[in-house]
């Protein structure tokens, strides 16, 4: 089409990208790689290490859904985005899903046009004072100073915190998650909010963490999750069941230790259909029979990929708490794979 | 008389007195202090107060860094180190400098860095910027060769742009650089830039022949060579079509049933082209050299400043030429759209622009069409440096004096000739201190690109490195470090411009 | 009998479009204005298409919708409830005041570094020569950091404030120097008068035209806009026509008077039909367009100027008495006076007192806060921009021919007054042109604020705004023509001024 006249020689020179004609998937494949939204860099969650190889939670979801797709988990481009530039990066098509600690809200689905096929992590805006303060619940942060991490939903909730308990406060916006953690230490605010689980892992990088407490108060509902265009139902599903397959296979005990043994087939029917020794639920969703089983494969299931990068060995160090199986009282649930 | 002078003077001196030393006072280290640092009680207060600072500023920063840690592999072990004194931790450049320089994920030359070095490629184990048995030179030279070569041809390929001396036939090389720095910095097939360089070659030749005659015919021969060597007539004259359909179908006409496009119809036959293409793959299916390919968004670190700077200025060069000549022109159209540009552009800020670029400029595509960010960010800043651009080259025009353009007129030159022969090498060479100002502004300006997201310098000492749980929190070392940087370049720059400046001026005070 | 005649022109061939000279730039602007058009309308179609498929429409109904985030330095009232339109109006009085302060600052900053660049101080010149060189070769979002860094690290927090023995304590025990910013005492008045909320209408109903069905352009708003700059135009014009016809006559009034015709005739078409349209379409208050006016600073302006005129009247009565007798009436004592007094008097009446900042709770509260971010961009911009503004200086300073400095020497003035009287007024007719240039540079740079923290128009608009709605292209727009018009503004009054020194040459 017309996007040809701009092609050329710029597309062997690899600086011009055609696509979104027939749906994201077909896209994807005849593309070869998944382009992933991700953020700018956010510890435990997403950020090239020292080699420039991506890590985090959720760049883990990428690569499941890369491996699920092409059976290869590094057959993903990602594409830092800042809270500005997600959304339309993933509304222009530059990027084929988000994955970037984003929460899901009516006006970001409806109004925005995307579609969050789930929740990968649940959190909530919480408050970190320093001890010395004297404070022990969000109430009594009359006056005080708040360093706020701008471009996320952070900003509306303090705001609708303080004037429902009909208290002032006066916020610092800060650009990153660093520059907070600098004017929060040098005491030119007295509280810093974001994500809770952000709370705990800039904590953790302290000279001296027990210096500081997270107050009880968690002032509003996170759900973090990653999204998709709306309109292109079958992608959604391939990110959303990509997802599940990794929740369900944390339920059944599938690791990505295991996974290979127990793929020759099992007495249990929902490990065989999610691994794809039984029923054809890959044909369904037009996909390789076990693609599950490489979701799986890439970083493990939905424990083990929070283990080794939030987990409480890490040095985020952070409690399973809401983001546990519901089997095990959190809130983690995946619709069955029937 | 002279012989009776010389026989009463009692005393000639045949030889000069050597001189005698001044006064104590009046040479040497007093004399100078009491010149240039107390000539005055005004001048020897501000003097005391200068040292005063100078010396708290010394004494606050020398022994911090001095007492520097560089082999820590994160803040924790730099705060071990110390043991709760006061000191720099280096240690974040010494593991992150490969990431600084040439961003997150360019990739690293393993086996050219083995054969260098005879250390076997299994043996380079990565640990950090410096491998085990490597050092910092070696990882530098042979691990990243392709940009650092790119970076030091740079220099011979400017070298005679910035001293006239220089033989002309090293233009040539001028030439080809871009060439070779895009193979050396994306790698891909050698054939894609060969056969780009030949093509444009050819379109030059066919536009040098015809432009003796006409030379608009000549520009339209370069265009047509361009287009049909490396873009896709087809589809742009069916696009055309399919446009203006569409266009007049907008305004109110309805359009027929014939709902599919006339250059989807022709796809089959659009797909020869681009001719380039299929000559390289051609080519390198037969002789396949090649290095491994780099995707841009792997581009970053100051490297990516440095791209953006060197292309972004080169690029805009001729367009702001193009805009500075429209603007003077009187043609009234090309007059007004040249003022509206310029102006729009240099009454916006560079962010907004960039703005534009990221989030904007995909709405104002056709649909489906996707440009790499490095792309929509290289053409909007060298939109924003032409408008600067122009209006250094107007100034240079404008002080030119009406007679140069009346000889040109009166010799009997058309106004290509004129500008060409007269008018712009008169005009350039007036304008060289303000066009290198305005490219150190934009090399400087090329950081904002951080802001939307990109791996520049700054966005990797933002992104990545602050908030990796090891560096979380180093922030003086990082900003020093990409000051020190930027300083070394521009201030290179501008001191060639203050070159430049005493030697070109020929007016007298 | 024959008679010579002019050839007869030739009749037009089509060749002629290309080859003949009168009509071969017709041709070339029609061929230019055909592919501006195509290139404009391809991007509009593209738009177009792009917004229709995604279910997105072009509109800028977004900005009436409450903004629910708070903003910490609010020139006019504002809370979370207030819309964006009236959070991004925040942001451009941010905008303007930092780079009003900055602007002011810079120049005070290059001018000192320019001429001290030159001073035979060897330490001080070179000094001032390392300041240059530094803040000219490394980027300004490296300088608003760092600066942001060392105002953060440097100074106290507000808890050092604290206790029996506190580690830091206030200057002169009424300025606080915090990491969050300068706390410094403020005039309240104890009997003064309230101020007025006024509230603007705007028109209930537009006649709003539908273009594409994407763009909703407002009829109502356009006509006032276009007579607003018909008035500005006209005034212009009137200002050019009283100059060459009844200059003399109309520099007898006063310069308030003068200002007053001018303004009755740029802004009173545009109210006149402001008004006309109002009662057409039945008026609606818009509260985000609200702001307060105190009535207290209304009296305290009118009385200082009034003050002013009356001793410039003194002056010039002075003067008169100058040209007639020769002597030159001591008057200073008394337009000091007629200054002061009133002014204090209006203050005393008022019941003025300082409202000393003090400690309470987290902060210090009372007096006035200069809050940190504006400090670290104000200072940052103003420190960069006063390294080009000392270059521009100095380049300016050595434009002026050696032999006026020795002339002027020659004359038996002091350096100083060589470079106040004689150097400096030429020099500035070679610094002011790229002086605009730099005050155009550190306004377009304030759009960093965003890197500190500082919520101007960029931060709300086209930060916190622009992501919470999703409105890119509009935001973006707004902003656009927001910077555009500043822009546009300064460099028109620079040029006046400029104008207005420039040597007069006869």
């Amino acid at each position: 089409m017309k996007k040809s006249i701009l092609l050329g020689t710029l597309t062997a020179a690899g600086l011009v990208a055609g696509a979104a004609t027939a749906g994201t998937l077909d896209d994807v494949k005849a593309r070869g790689t998944l382009n992933c939204g991700v953020v700018t860099g956010l510890a435990g969650f997403g950020a090239p290490d020292t080699n420039g190889e991506w890590q985090g939670f959720d760049v883990s979801l990428c690569r499941a859904v890369a491996a699920a797709i092409f059976g290869d988990p590094t057959a993903v481009t990602f594409v830092p985005t800042t809270g500005k530039t997600r959304f339309t990066a993933l509304a222009s098509g530059e990027i084929d899903m988000l994955a970037r600690n984003t929460t899901w809200t009516f006006s970001r689905d409806v109004d925005l046009k995307f579609e969050f096929v789930g929740v990968n992590y649940y959190d909530g805006q919480g408050f970190m004072v320093p001890k010395a303060l004297g404070v022990s619940s969000a109430k009594e942060l009359d006056g005080a100073t708040v360093c706020i991490q701008t471009g996320t939903t952070t900003e509306l909730n303090l705001a609708d915190f303080f004037r429902a308990n009909n208290i002032s406060y006066e916020p610092v916006p800060i650009e990153t998650n660093a520059e907070a953690q600098q004017q929060y230490l040098a005491g030119a605010c007295d509280v810093y909010t974001t994500d809770a689980s952000g709370l705990a892992a800039t904590r953790a990088t302290f000279e001296a963490p027990g210096d500081h407490v997270l107050l009880p108060e968690i002032i509003s509902k996170e759900p973090l999750g990653p999204l998709v265009r709306h309109g292109d139902a079958e992608w959604g599903d391939v990110v959303r069941w990509t997802l599940n397959a990794l929740i369900t296979a944390e339920e059944l005990g599938v690791t990505s230790a295991n996974v290979a043994d127990l793929s020759a087939g099992t007495e249990n029917p929902e490990v065989n259909r999610l691994l794809g020794t039984e029923g054809n639920l890959g044909e369904m969703i037009g996909l390789e029979p076990d693609w599950a089983k490489k979701a799986i494969m890439a970083g493990g299931n939905y424990g083990e990929v929070f283990e080794k990068n939030i987990g409480e060995n890490t040095p985020i160090g952070l409690a399973r708490g809401l983001n546990a199986q519901w089997t095990e009282g959190g809130l983690i649930y995946s619709p069955p794979f029937r | 008389m002279s012989g009776t002078h010389a026989h009463t003077a009692a005393f000639v001196r045949t030889s000069e007195i050597p001189p005698s030393l001044p006064p104590q006072n009046e040479g040497g280290v007093g004399r100078w202090m009491r010149e240039n640092l107390f000539s005055g009680p005004i001048n020897s207060i501000l003097t005391l107060i200068a040292l005063f600072f100078v010396i708290r500023l010394l004494i606050f920063v020398v022994p911090w860094i001095y007492s520097g840690v560089w082999t820590a592999d994160s803040l924790s072990g730099c705060r071990a180190v110390l043991e709760g004194a006061r000191g720099a931790c280096f240690s974040v450049l010494t593991d992150r400098w490969h990431q600084l320089l040439f961003g997150s994920a360019y990739p690293h030359d393993a086996t050219f860095l083995s054969f260098m070095t005879g250390v076997p490629v299994e043996d380079l184990r990565f640990t950090s910027g410096v491998r085990e048995n490597t050092n910092f030179f070696q990882e530098f030279f042979f691990g990243y060769w392709r940009p650092v070569l790119a970076f030091i041809l740079l220099f011979v390929a400017i070298a005679p742009i910035l001293y006239q001396d220089l033989p002309r036939k090293m233009m040539i090389f001028t030439g080809l650089y871009p060439f070779v720095a895009f193979w050396f910095v994306w790698g891909g097939s050698i054939w894609l830039p060969i056969t780009l360089l030949i093509g444009l070659g050819l379109a030059y030749m066919l536009y040098s022949n015809l432009a003796k005659q006409s030379f608009f015919m000549g520009v339209l021969a370069f265009l047509g060579v361009v287009i049909i060597l490396f873009l896709n007539p087809i589809t742009m004259v069916f696009g055309l079509l399919d446009f203006l359909r569409d266009l007049i179908a907008a305004m109110g006409w309805e359009r027929g049933d014939n709902s599919m496009m006339l250059a989807d119809r022709f796809q089959g036959a659009a797909s020869i082209f681009p001719l380039n293409a299929h000559v390289v793959e051609f080519l390198s299916s037969i002789i396949p050299i090649e290095l491994q390919s780099v995707a841009s968004r792997d581009i970053g670190g100051f490297m990516l400043n440095m791209i953006l700077g060197t292309v972004c200025v080169s690029l805009s060069l001729p367009l702001g030429i193009a805009l500075a000549l429209g603007r003077q022109s009187n043609l009234p159209v090309i007059k007004w759209v040249c003022v509206v540009f310029i102006e729009f552009i240099r009454g916006v800020p560079l962010i907004t622009l960039l703005f534009v670029a990221n989030v904007v400029l995909a709405y104002f595509l056709p649909p489906g069409t996707n440009f790499d960010l490095i792309l929509r960010v290289i053409i909007m800043i060298t939109l924003f440096a032409a408008a600067y651009i122009a209006e250094v080259i107007r100034g240079g025009l404008a002080a030119l004096p009406r007679g140069q353009y009346e000889a040109a007129d009166s010799l009997g030159l058309d106004y290509a000739q004129s500008m060409r022969l007269i008018i712009l090498p008169q005009a350039l060479k007036i304008s060289i201190p303000g066009i290198v100002n305005v490219a150190v502004g934009l090399f400087k300006d090329t950081t904002l690109v951080s802001i939307i997201s990109m791996y520049d310098l700054i966005g990797l000492i933002r992104g990545p490195v602050l908030a990796s749980t090891d560096w979380n929190g180093v922030y003086w070392e990082l900003f020093s470090f990409a000051a020190l940087l930027f300083f070394v370049i521009c201030y290179g720059i501008s001191q060639y411009s203050q070159w430049l400046e005493r030697k070109l001026q020929t007016g007298h005070r | 009998m024959t008679t010579t005649t002019d050839p007869q022109p030739a009749s037009f061939r089509l060749s002629m479009l290309l080859n003949d000279t009168r009509y071969r730039s017709y041709t070339f602007q029609f061929i230019a204005l055909i592919v501006l058009i195509l290139f404009m309308s391809s991007l509009g179609m593209n738009l177009v298409t792009n917004l229709a498929e995604q279910g997105v429409p072009f509109s800028f109904d977004y900005l009436g919708s409450p903004a629910g985030y708070d903003i910490n330095q609010r020139p006019i009232d504002y809370n979370n409830q207030d819309t964006h339109l009236r959070a991004s109006i925040v942001g451009v009085m941010n905008t303007l005041i930092v780079a009003v302060l900055g602007c002011v600052t810079a120049t005070f900053l290059g001018v000192i570094a320019g001429v001290l660049r030159l001073s035979n101080n060897w330490l001080i010149a070179k000094l001032m020569a390392v300041y240059v060189e530094a803040f000219r070769n490394v980027p300004v979002l490296i300088w608003i950091l760092v600066i942001f860094f060392i105002m953060t690290a440097a100074l106290p927090s507000p808890s050092a404030f604290r206790g029996d023995d506190p580690a830091s304590s206030m200057l002169f025990n009424s300025i606080a120097f915090t990491n969050r910013g300068v706390y410094i005492p403020w005039v309240q008045f104890e009997n003064g008068f309230d101020s007025i909320l006024v509230v603007p209408p705007v028109f209930a109903d537009t006649y709003s035209i539908s273009f594409l069905g994407l763009f909703n352009i407002n009829m109502s708003l356009w006509l006032v806009i276009i007579t607003l700059l018909c008035g500005i135009y006209m005034a212009v014009k009137v200002a050019g026509f009283i100059q060459q016809n009844y200059g003399r006559a109309f520099a007898l009034l006063p310069g308030f008077v003068r200002l007053a015709v001018y303004l009755a005739v740029a802004l009173g078409p545009a109210i006149i039909v402001y008004a006309i349209l109002l009662s057409a379409n039945g008026a609606e208050s818009e509260r985000s367009l609200r702001f307060s006016l105190s009535i207290n600073f209304v009296v305290m302006l009118v009385v200082f100027l009034l003050s002013l005129y009356v001793s410039r009247l003194i002056r010039d009565w002075a003067i008169a008495k100058q040209q007639i007798t020769g002597d030159l009436p001591a008057t200073w004592h008394m337009r000091i006076a007629v200054i002061i007094l009133p002014t204090a008097l209006t203050l005393f009446w008022l019941g003025a007192y300082l409202d000393y900042p003090a400690l309470r709770g987290f902060n210090f509260s009372g007096g006035l806060t200069i809050r940190g971010s504006l400090i670290a961009l104000w200072l940052a911009l103003a420190v960069y921009t006063g390294a080009f503004i000392a270059e521009n200086v100095r380049a300016g300073i050595q434009a002026i021919s050696q032999g006026q400095t020795e002339a002027a020497g020659s004359l038996g003035l002091r350096p100083n007054r060589i470079m106040n009287l004689v150097v400096l007024p030429q020099a500035l007719r070679v610094i002011i042109p790229p002086l605009i240039s730099q005050y155009l540079n550190l306004t377009k740079n304030s759009s960093l604020a965003i890197a500190v923290g500082y919520m101007d128009v960029t931060g709300t608009l086209g930060g916190i705004t622009l992501n919470q709605t999703g409105k890119a292209i509009e935001s973006v727009l707004l902003l656009m023509i927001f910077y555009l018009t500043i822009s546009l503004s300064i460099s028109l009054f620079m040029n006046i001024y400029n104008n207005s020194v420039k040597l007069k040459e006869r």
